[in-house]
Order: structure tokens, then C-alpha cells, then sequence
């Protein structure tokens, strides 16, 4: 039954539902199955070698190096504590302090970033929508925010491997750009802190949120940033020293997207019940200066199809900026859900740029920026819960984009904005009488609802789960234009996605290798100059922050089944399957210091083994205006 | 005892970044670009704090010039333990033409009027590898000079000073007042850490104007023209050594 379904799977998909999550059971079953053998027989050779040493999965006060460290932290207080100095904190920040400064309340406002500066970490395409930032700044101009490209050109195209098939955008479809800016993000988070030191926000560039702290009753009571001074194999250094505590009477955690923090909220409590999954994908972006004959300022540009199949969700942006110098930002977005284990989201963009629609747009131009971060794809359906005693989820961490527009700056801009009036009300009701020792702020979660962000995404809600069927994106697309174009997403029903994305893979030897052209050098580059453009660098002498739950699992599950995905997927070279000094079996090597922070692998890992956790402070890419 | 101690800190690209030159050729892209205080002058700022926590200098002083943004590099130094901070304005076209030469004039200007008996400074700036400032300070002062120093010892009112040499390890000892600038291995830096940032925040930063302190900023030196470095051509497999002495005679080599 189990080969049968295999073989005749590909005719009879476009089956019900129920059918098909039989089939994927089934597959789940037959999987575990293998591994279970795989694993055995890895128990009886050689011994795995150790590869993480972080605290979190050995706990220091079993350890026998820690004895006698003084292991006291310095705490502070403030009003409210912001992790994550993105547009969505620095929004509520700022929103905060303005109603502040307007009913003459003091409230003491701390945003911790694990960023050397404000914007480092940021990096998005990208199409901003003015809305949020029109109700935050209606002066926005004036101050100077860098909106400086008004979008003039809006293309879409579907791609084959030599052609180019253009698409009209009608007015009303989700892609339409009028009125919205190319933004260089990192500038415009930038912008966003300076406003917000000048209303009087404490920001603290370099210190990282490590620890969701807890008072006796549950509540959440803040948060302590990371220590620092511990040495590669997790033994105290002389120059250690422990992180800080903010204690906050609310904490908003506005990690962006796959948040480490927000991931061990949910488990805690429980945020997830009444929700789907999250489902993401991965963008990669570069940034380019082309010859000035070939640069359209306000050009707006996106395609899909070429070179991914039309199962695989994805597709590419290119955008003109107008700043003075011929600058495009361009880049290539990959669904997580894909099915190939062979599939590597780098090559593919690499790929892409040669299609001959694009590389004249970079013949003679040069190549002066790259990176990578996960976005959220799950819109309405995979919205948690967003409020528990003493915090709230902020932007892109519990995920509000807008998937069809490729916009969630907006979103995650008009959440902060109305986490910070509900806690505001909240803390200057004399009335007030919390349970908890930590505010529950519940009103935040009524007021999202209530919203133009909540109806944005009811209305495309649909459009990303419409991709799961026999035709994939064609069928997507037919779905958008009949749905969405006509109906405005006001059909009764809501589509499900298809589960978590570290589910998807399929075994390796189900799936094909691709075969990827190499890099010219000219076009497309290899792994490891890229990740040098970005400017990752972390303190060397510190434990691995992507830990492994298990040692033994990427060779013995991820290597054995899935031939070792974590070495495609990764946009920075971190993951390396090497041979082992005796020569027999590989390992693991992974280079700590080239991650650019972008969560693909504890989203992607089939295993679920890997576990992001932030580095020290002021470690990862050093972006600028990305 | 050394009363006071000048610790100069600089603010440069921080080492991680890839660097990119200018359109117009005329300097390096610094816009926007990641910071971070100079790794030698970290160093110093560490050494300088380890005496003031010996009790053998009573203040600390950090130094910087440069535009506003210098102010942050000012507040890591006094995060990690300086006292106070004198942010130097320096911007815009003076900005980029500031050398060793200006700012020896500055730290030397400073140092009398602060009446420092003792200039910490990094042996170099990761930025311009001038490795100049140290020596040219002292020079203006009169004061004797340890540079290269991966060890400093006060002893009475002399410093004993191990300095990095080509040969090996030198030992000296000179008078103070003096002049010290710090090698890799002089000291691992501390963290600044959140608590001590915050606390850094209440100390005081005086701003001071390099016209005040009597200095002539112009630039001996002009900047022609700012260069990447020819990228690296691949190079030649030879089968036998015959084949390899003959390709070097083609090249006019032997």
C-alpha cells in the first residue's frame, strides 16, 4: 500500500483532503520507520563528536566550570520594555512616549536591540505603504523620514527559462504599488530610532534579549539581555560577566519573524491553541549599482515561475531606487514549505539573475550588498494568541504580512502603534486592578482585530493556501484573480495551509538533484563572498547560538534521510557536513560566526533539532540600508 | 603617581565590513556603515582602567575627535571605566582630511591643559595603519615614549615598558610624563556591559573646539585618489621545472 500510494500519488493528488493527509501520514510513518533503523545502527559506531556547548541545553548549575561564579544579575526598572529595536518597537515606542508627552505622564520606555545599531539587522525589499507611518509621523516628510522613491512602474511577469510572459496588474489586484515608496528599510528603522531618542526612548543597540524573566505568579516581569565572556566549550572566561535584567510592569517582544523569545512564550503559555502554524519563507537580497543607461527610478518589478516549479512557492523582486546614485535592490523569495531537500534557495536567486529579462539590468553594474531573513506567510490563519499577563507579540513575530503585496512594515508599524495606546490606558488607569503582577493587556489583541490590519488580512487570507493544489502557482493565481480580484476575499471559507514547513521535505532519494550553473562572478557569486558583503561577524570565543537538541541526529536524520538539507538551505555557509578525522562517517560543522541571523534553520530543520538562541550582543550582519 | 591619564579613542569601520570606495574615487563609502571603537584604543582604554582600579592614576580620561557620532565611541570608553570624556568637533571636510599630525597637535594641547602625566593611545588605527599619532604626541610634548607595549608597570615614578620589537620583546623604562601606545597582547578589553552604559549615560562629556586649543587644522597631505586593490589575477600551473624556469625567464624574472 505504501509503494502503491507512492507511485500513483503524482496522478491521483488532486485528491480531498482527507485522502491527501492520509497519504502524508502514511509518509510521516514510513519515515520514522527508517530512522529508527538508521539511528540503531548509528548507536553502534563511533561516538558522536560533541558539537553544541551553550547553556541553554547544558545547564550551567550541573556544570562542575561554573562552581563558585557569581551568577547575580544587576536589574533595573522601567514602564515597559521593547525587545527588538524593528518597525514594529520603535512604532510602539514611539507611540508610547507620544501619548506620554501628550497627557504629561512620565513612563520610562527601554527598547533593547541585539543589533550594533538601530537598523543593522533589518532587511526587507522594500514596497512601503504609507498608512502606519502616516498616523504615527503625518509629518512625515518634514522630519526627513528617507521615503525618497515614489513608486512610477509597476511590472509582473511570469517567467520560463528563456522567456518573459508579462501579467497587467489591474488596479484592485494585491500587487499594486500606487502611492507607495522603495524604501531602503534599514534607513527607514534607522530614521525611526532617531525619532524615537528624540521623544525620549532609551535604546540600547548591542544588548540582546537572552531570558524571558517571571514573576511568582506567571506573569512575565521582563526580560535579561545576554551574558557575556563565555568561552567556545561553555566554560567561564575571565572578562565574564552576566547580563541585566529590565523589569517591566509589559514587555512587548517584537523579535521579527521566528522570534527565539516569542518561541518560548508560545510553548509557555500556549499561545498557539487556536491557531495554525506558522508558515514562512526564505528571501535573499542584494543590492546593486548598475550602469546609469539602465536604471528606471520608481521601477517596481516582480516575477514568478523561472527557475522554480510550479509547486514551489516563490518568486523574485527588482526594485529602482531613486537616492542619487543607480542603486536596485533585488531579490528572490522561496516558500519553506518546498519539497526538494536538493533545493537551495542561494543557488536559485543566483540562478534567476541570469534569466536574459534580467542580467542586462546588471551587465556593468557591481554588487554591494547581500543578506538574508525569514519572512511569515501565514497571515490569518496563523496569528496566535497575542496577549498574556505582563507582555504582548508585536510585527512580524506573531506575523501580520500581507503575503499577496509582499507588504508587512505596515502591519507590523499599526501593531505596535496599538499595543502601545491599549498598555498606555491601561497603566495611567488609576483604576486599575491587575490579578497578575504583570499587566495582561488583552484590550491590545480587541483593538488589532478591530482594525484596518485585521481586515487587510481576512481579505487574503486565502491566497497563499490556494498554491497547495495540483497546478500549484497557475492555480494560485487563477484563485487570486477570481477571488480576490472580484470577491475581495469575501468568499465564506478559509483555506488551511499544510502544516509546519519542517514537515514538507520529502527523503532524498524521492527527489531529484538539481543541477545548479556556477556562479561567473560577474552575475551570480558563490556562497561565501556573499556572506562576506554582509558584514556577519561574532565574537569568535563564544559557544555555537545555533545548538543542536541532539548531537547525534543532523548525521543519523538529517544527512541520512534528507541528504543534510541545513547545508542548502542556510543563506550564510553556516552548516558544512565534513568527513570525520578517522575517515569513516561525517559530521557537522557549523560556523557560528557566518550566521545572518535569518531563522531559516530552526524554521526548516525536518528534524526540529536545531534551536536558534541570540549570540552575544552586537554580533550578526552589519546591514546597511538593507 | 600619574594623576591623570588621556586615553585617545577612535572611532573607525568596524573590522568586519567589507569596505567599498567611492564612486567618485575620493574616499572610502562611511555612511550608514558599522562603527566600532578602534581595537587598539579598546585595549588602551583597558589598560588605563586597570591602573585606575591598581589606584595608581586617579582619573581617566577618554579622548576622541571627530563629529557627533564620536560622542558614542566616547560612551563605550566610559562604559568600560573612563571618568570622563572630551569629544574634539571635527566635521565634515576637516573630518576627512584629520591625520595623525592634527590630532597628535590636539592630544598634545590637551594633555597641558588637562595636565595628563600620562597619553594612553592605540598603536594604530585599523582604518589608515598610520601608526603615527603615539610617537608624533610625544615628540610635541618632549615626553620619552613605550610603544608597541605589551606590558606596562609603574614603578615610582618611572614606567617600565616591554615593548613588541621585530627581534623579539624589548625592555625599557622611562621618566614620566610619557607617552604609550598599545600592542595586541597588552591586555584582553573588557565588555561594556548594559549597567555600566546606562551609568555611562550620567557621566560628563565637555565638547570642545580644536580652534580653542590653538590647532591649525590643514592637512599637509592631499588625497589624489582612492583605489581597490587590483584584484588578484589567477596564476599559472607549470607540468615540470624546466617549464617553470623557462616561464619565469619569459617574465624577466631570473
Amino acid at each position: 500500500w505504501l509503494k502503491i500510494s507512492r507511485y500513483m500519488a503524482p496522478f491521483i493528488l488532486p485528491l480531498t483532503r482527507i485522502t491527501r493527509r492520509c497519504i502524508r501520514a502514511l509518509k510521516a510513518v514510513q519515515t520514522e520507520h527508517v530512522a529508527a533503523q538508521v539511528y540503531t545502527r548509528r548507536c553502534f559506531s563511533a561516538p558522536v563528536p560533541r558539537v553544541t556547548s551553550h547553556y541553554t541545553i547544558y545547564p550551567r548549575d550541573k556544570d562542575p566550570r561554573w562552581e563558585g561564579v557569581d551568577m547575580e544579575r544587576f536589574a533595573d526598572e522601567a514602564d515597559v520594555v521593547i525587545v527588538g529595536g524593528g518597525p514594529a518597537g520603535l512604532s510602539a515606542a514611539i507611540r508610547l512616549k507620544q501619548l506620554a508627552n501628550q497627557h504629561e505622564k512620565e513612563l520610562r520606555v527601554c527598547v533593547v536591540e541585539k543589533a550594533s545599531q538601530i537598523g543593522a539587522h533589518t532587511l526587507s525589499g522594500a514596497c512601503l505603504e504609507p498608512t502606519a507611518l502616516n498616523e504615527l509621523f503625518p509629518d512625515w516628510k518634514e522630519r526627513g523620514a528617507p521615503l525618497n522613491t515614489q513608486v512610477t512602474e509597476d511590472k509582473f511577469a511570469i517567467l520560463t527559462e528563456k522567456y518573459r510572459i508579462p501579467v497587467p496588474i489591474l488596479p484592485g489586484l494585491p500587487m499594486n504599488n500606487h502611492g507607495n515608496y522603495i524604501v531602503r528599510l534599514g534607513h527607514f528603522v534607522r530614521w525611526l530610532g532617531e525619532q524615537a531618542e528624540e521623544l525620549g526612548v532609551e535604546l540600547y543597540p548591542g544588548y540582546a534579549a537572552a531570558e524571558v524573566l517571571f514573576h511568582e505568579d506567571g506573569s512575565v516581569k521582563g526580560i535579561a539581555t545576554n551574558d557575556v565572556g563565555i568561552a567556545k566549550d561553555g566554560s567561564p572566561k575571565d572578562v565574564f560577566e552576566r547580563g541585566m535584567e529590565l523589569h517591566a510592569k509589559v514587555t512587548l517582544f517584537g523579535e521579527g519573524c521566528h522570534g527565539h523569545l516569542a518561541k518560548q512564550l508560545y510553548k509557555h503559555f500556549n499561545l498557539r491553541e487556536g491557531c495554525e502554524p506558522q508558515t514562512y519563507a526564505i528571501g535573499l537580497k542584494e543590492l546593486w549599482l548598475i550602469d546609469e543607461k539602465k536604471w528606471r527610478p520608481g521601477r517596481v518589478e516582480h516575477s514568478v515561475g523561472w527557475p522554480l516549479n510550479r509547486n514551489t512557492y516563490g518568486g523574485s523582486f527588482l526594485y529602482h531606487l531613486n537616492e542619487g546614485e543607480p542603486l536596485v535592490a533585488l531579490g528572490f523569495v522561496v516558500g519553506l514549505d518546498y519539497t526538494n531537500p536538493y533545493l537551495s534557495p542561494f543557488r536559485e536567486f543566483q540562478r534567476w539573475k541570469h534569466h536574459p529579462s534580467i542580467a542586462p539590468t546588471l551587465e556593468g553594474g557591481s554588487r554591494i550588498a547581500y543578506g538574508a531573513r525569514a519572512l511569515n506567510e501565514g497571515g490569518f490563519q496563523s496569528v496566535p494568541k497575542l496577549t498574556f499577563p505582563g507582555g504582548t507579540l508585536i510585527g512580524c513575530s506573531p506575523g501580520f504580512m500581507n503575503v499577496p503585496k509582499i507588504k508587512g512594515t505596515h502591519t507590523a508599524m499599526k501593531s505596535g502603534m496599538l499595543a502601545a495606546e491599549a498598555i498606555f490606558s491601561k497603566l495611567t488607569d488609576e483604576s486599575l486592578q491587575s490579578e497578575t503582577t504583570g499587566i495582561y493587556v488583552p484590550e491590545y489583541e480587541q483593538s488589532l482585530k478591530n482594525s484596518w490590519v485585521w481586515k487587510e488580512l481576512h481579505a487574503v487570507r486565502n491566497i497563499r493556501p490556494s498554491f497547495h493544489n495540483y497546478f500549484g502557482l497557475y492555480g494560485g493565481m487563477l484563485y487570486t484573480g477570481i477571488f480576490y480580484w472580484i470577491l475581495r476575499g469575501k468568499e465564506p471559507w478559509t483555506l488551511k495551509h499544510c502544516g509546519m514547513d519542517s514537515a514538507q521535505l520529502k527523503p532524498a532519494k524521492e527527489c531529484t538533484p538539481i543541477e545548479y550553473p556556477k556562479p561567473d562572478g560577474k552575475i551570480s557569486f558563490d556562497l561565501l563572498s556573499s556572506v562576506a558583503l554582509s558584514g556577519t561577524n561574532h565574537e569568535h570565543d563564544q559557544p555555537p547560538h545555533l545548538t543542536l537538541k541532539d548531537d547525534g541526529v543532523p548525521v543519523a536524520q538529517n544527512l541520512a534521510i534528507y541528504d543534510g538539507p541545513e547545508q542548502r538551505f542556510c543563506p550564510a555557509g553556516v552548516y558544512e557536513f565534513v568527513p570525520l578525522e578517522s575517515g569513516e562517517g561525517m559530521r557537522l560543522q557549523i560556523n557560528a560566526q557566518n550566521c545572518v541571523h535569518c531563522k531559516t534553520c530552526d524554521i526548516k530543520d525536518p528534524s526540529q533539532n536545531i534551536n536558534w538562541v541570540v549570540p552575544e550582543g552586537s554580533g550578526g550582519p552589519a546591514y546597511n540600508g538593507m | 603617581m600619574a594623576a591623570r591619564v588621556l586615553v585617545g579613542v577612535k572611532r573607525v569601520i568596524d573590522y568586519a565590513v567589507k569596505i567599498r570606495v567611492k564612486p567618485d574615487n575620493t574616499g572610502v563609502v562611511t555612511d550608514g556603515v558599522k562603527h566600532s571603537m578602534n581595537p587598539f584604543c579598546e585595549i588602551a582604554v583597558e589598560e588605563a582602567v586597570r591602573l585606575k582600579e591598581k589606584k595608581l592614576v586617579k582619573e581617566v580620561v577618554a579622548v576622541s575627535c571627530g563629529p557627533q557620532q564620536v560622542q558614542e565611541t566616547i560612551r563605550t570608553a566610559l562604559a568600560m571605566g573612563a571618568d570622563r570624556g572630551i569629544h574634539v568637533e571635527v566635521s565634515g571636510k576637516d573630518y576627512d582630511s584629520l591625520g595623525p599630525l592634527q590630532v597628535s597637535k590636539i592630544l598634545a594641547a590637551l594633555a597641558k591643559k588637562e595636565e595628563a602625566s600620562l597619553i594612553i593611545l592605540g598603536k594604530q588605527a585599523i582604518d589608515d595603519d598610520c601608526n603615527q599619532t603615539g610617537q608624533m604626541t610625544a615628540a610635541l610634548l618632549d615626553w620619552p615614549q613605550g610603544t608597541f607595549a605589551s606590558e606596562v608597570a609603574v614603578e615610582g615614578d618611572k614606567l617600565k615598558v616591554i615593548r613588541e620589537v621585530d627581534g623579539g620583546l624589548e625592555t625599557i623604562k622611562i621618566n614620566l610624563p610619557a607617552v604609550v601606545t598599545a600592542d595586541l597582547r597588552l591586555n584582553t578589553p573588557r565588555y561594556a556591559t548594559l549597567p555600566n552604559i546606562m551609568k555611562a549615560k550620567k557621566k560628563k562629556i565637555t565638547n570642545v573646539k580644536p580652534g580653542d586649543l590653538g590647532v591649525d587644522l590643514t592637512s599637509r597631505l592631499e588625497v589624489l585618489r582612492v583605489d581597490e586593490p587590483p584584484q588578484r589575477q589567477a596564476g599559472v600551473k607549470v607540468e615540470t621545472v624546466e617549464d617553470l624556469v623557462g616561464k619565469l625567464k619569459e617574465a624577466g624574472r631570473i
